[in-house]
């Protein structure tokens, strides 16, 4: 079996399992943010309607809670669902609640690892579609809706179709200015926003082997914009000494066996990489930053579980250091943890001296909610995972999405502008 | 069930268009419902559909089950698309909203905008009473046939 078949074989309790076998596993972790847990409350109280029991959840330690999308609230509903999600969390015995304001929280995704909320081989599911993200520690992890994770929470176990696994193989070394994230808008642009749909997405080869953990979650975070089911990185020493770190204990990962087999393979050779965009109005439509339209640029977003983890913040500030931004440039780091780390290490002063803004983690901006959306017809080059219309504001605003780097050289420019071409 | 087709043309239907995101802290169903489509078409509900035809994957994008509650409250009942996301997919259907069909091209280039079709999901028919032609639709999986029968997951008892 391959890793994702290991891993759900054992969730199912059952000798092996084979894509296409529908089955039920345990889950190991469970998440819910300020959006799909108020969705979850909706849904106890139509089964409580029903006269379904929602007194108890199967096992409140497994579960944690970020508030991330519309925090800090801009107006009474956000406000509003943050009280109603720590009453939830308060009466249901749920420990685990990262509040705004309250020191370490963040976005969901980036939380599950900067707090190593996962384990390698662990299933784990959460109420937002990037949950996908989280693969890169060897763990089976994927999205879903309200419903479903209502009936996580109560039943402590969910039904998934074996998913087939689509191997990509990425070998040799990175060429400087090429990034993760633009390894993967390579993929997405090869394969489409549904080459990866119900399947899952590993990623192997000595090119990952020797990306860091945070490279890595920048993979499988976008493996949601193939439509698949999951991404997945095998764990090694480097995920062990990531999460060994952050307090991670009794680590057992999981490997696939020798035999393992795969629906597709696809071979990259990494030295053959450029830096790219995906261009609007899809994380499919990639460009190589070289060959990008010319048009002038409004803002640049440096920011989300995809983008703004403490290495992208490393790569954005490396390039805006001594710089001057020409477009309005904001950097919402992804956590606490993070923002601490790059205000310590002395990022936060190098990126304010570009004149760039510096904010408080926030999923707001990334989905067109609050905190920073764009006008009619502005452009914005932007370090986040999604470019659909209407995605950071304005249903005419368009987003191009980029490595840190790339949308760091082009804040500097206010075009799209490949980091070694600046002076 | 009879009733009117919205037809758009169109692949990948992301959720974003569906529901913005500015509406997720929201979850009224019926002032959901009143966003349904904002990002792709204001005239959505004046169209009065009961079925949503497009391209494919639909769904795509957020795990946001205000897509699929949103299309629902606005009258819709069954998508038929060329294929869909799997999150959308799920939703759809464990959460009793909709319900999404999948059609082969054939049957999709056949069935206009502002058609009157009937959908049979016991023999897997799409019937088109404006040009009075009938096609077949994918059967669904057994689970997904199994959730739809017991109204949503937690009806459902595994077997």
């Amino acid at each position: 079996m391959n890793l994702v078949e290991k891993i759900l074989a054992r969730a199912s309790k059952r000798d092996s399992v084979s894509p296409g076998d529908v089955i039920f596993a345990d889950v190991d972790k469970a998440m819910l943010h300020d959006v799909s847990g108020p969705g979850v409350i909706k849904v106890f109280e139509k089964l409580k309607k029903k006269g379904i029991k929602t007194d108890k959840l199967w096992n409140p330690s497994k579960v944690w809670v970020a508030e991330d999308h519309f925090v800090p609230s801009a107006e009474k509903i956000s406000a509003q669902n943050i009280v109603k999600l720590s009453k939830f969390t308060k009466s249901y015995g749920i420990q685990r609640h990262y509040k705004y304001g309250m020191g370490q929280y963040g976005i969901c995704h980036s939380l599950s690892h900067e707090e190593a909320l996962v384990l390698p081989g662990e299933v784990y599911v959460g109420g937002d579609s990037h949950t996908n993200t989280t693969g890169a520690l060897g763990a089976f992890a994927c999205g879903l809706g309200h419903t479903d994770m209502a009936y996580v929470l109560l039943h402590g176990r969910i039904w998934f179709r074996v998913p087939e696994t689509i191997l990509f193989k990425i070998s040799g070394s990175l060429p400087k200015s090429v990034s993760a994230k633009d390894v993967i808008l390579r993929i997405i642009g090869d394969i489409g926003t549904d080459g990866g749909a119900y399947r899952t997405m590993q990623f192997a080869g000595d090119t990952v082997s020797n990306m860091s953990v945070e490279d890595r979650l920048t993979l499988c975070n976008m493996t949601t914009e193939a439509g698949a089911k999951n991404g997945i990185v095998s764990a090694d020493n480097k995920t062990i000494q990531y999460l060994t770190e952050r307090g991670a204990s009794s680590i057992s990962p999981i490997y696939q066996d020798d035999d393992a087999e795969y629906s597709d393979v696809y071979e990259y050779d990494a030295e053959s990489l450029v830096p790219v965009v995906a261009e609007p109005y899809s994380p499919e439509n990639v460009t190589p930053v070289s060959e990008a339209p010319t048009e002038d640029l409004d803002k640049a977003y440096i920011g989300s579980c995809t983008g703004a983890k403490y290495e992208d913040l490393v790569a954005a500030t490396r390039i805006l250091k001594g710089r001057k931004v020409k477009i309005r440039t904001e950097v919402l780091p992804a956590t606490i943890s993070i923002y601490r780390r790059a205000v310590e290490g002395g990022l936060v002063s190098t990126l304010m001296e570009s004149g760039a803004m510096v904010g408080p983690p926030t999923c707001g901006a990334c989905c067109g909610a609050h905190m920073g959306v764009l006008a009619d017809k502005e452009v914005c080059i932007s370090t986040t995972n999604r470019n659909f219309p209407g995605r950071m504001g304005h249903v005419t605003s368009r987003t191009y999405l980029a490595s840190p780097a790339v949308a760091a050289a082009s804040a500097v420019t206010g075009r799209i502008t490949h980091p070694e071409d600046l002076d | 069930m009879s009733g009117k087709v919205v037809k758009y043309d169109q692949d990948n239907i992301d959720t974003d268009v569906i529901i913005p995101g500015q509406y997720l802290k929201i979850h009224d169903y019926a002032e959901l419902a009143t966003h349904a489509m904002e990002g792709l078409d204001e005239s959505f509900h004046s169209k009065k559909g009961t079925y949503i035809v497009a391209g494919r994957n639909f769904g795509c994008g957020s795990s946001r089950e205000h897509a699929p509650i949103a299309l629902s409250e606005s009258g819709i009942k069954a998508v038929l698309a060329l294929s869909f996301a799997r999150i959308f997919y799920r939703n759809s259907v464990d959460g009793a909203f909709l319900l999404p069909i999948e059609i082969d091209q054939h049957t999709y280039n056949e069935i206009s905008d502002g058609d009157d079709i009937q959908v049979d999901i016991t023999s897997n028919k799409v019937m088109n009473n404006t040009t009075k032609k009938t096609y077949s639709i994918k059967p669904f999986p057994d689970i997904i046939r199994d959730i739809i029968d017991a109204g949503g997951l937690f009806g459902y008892v595994p077997k």
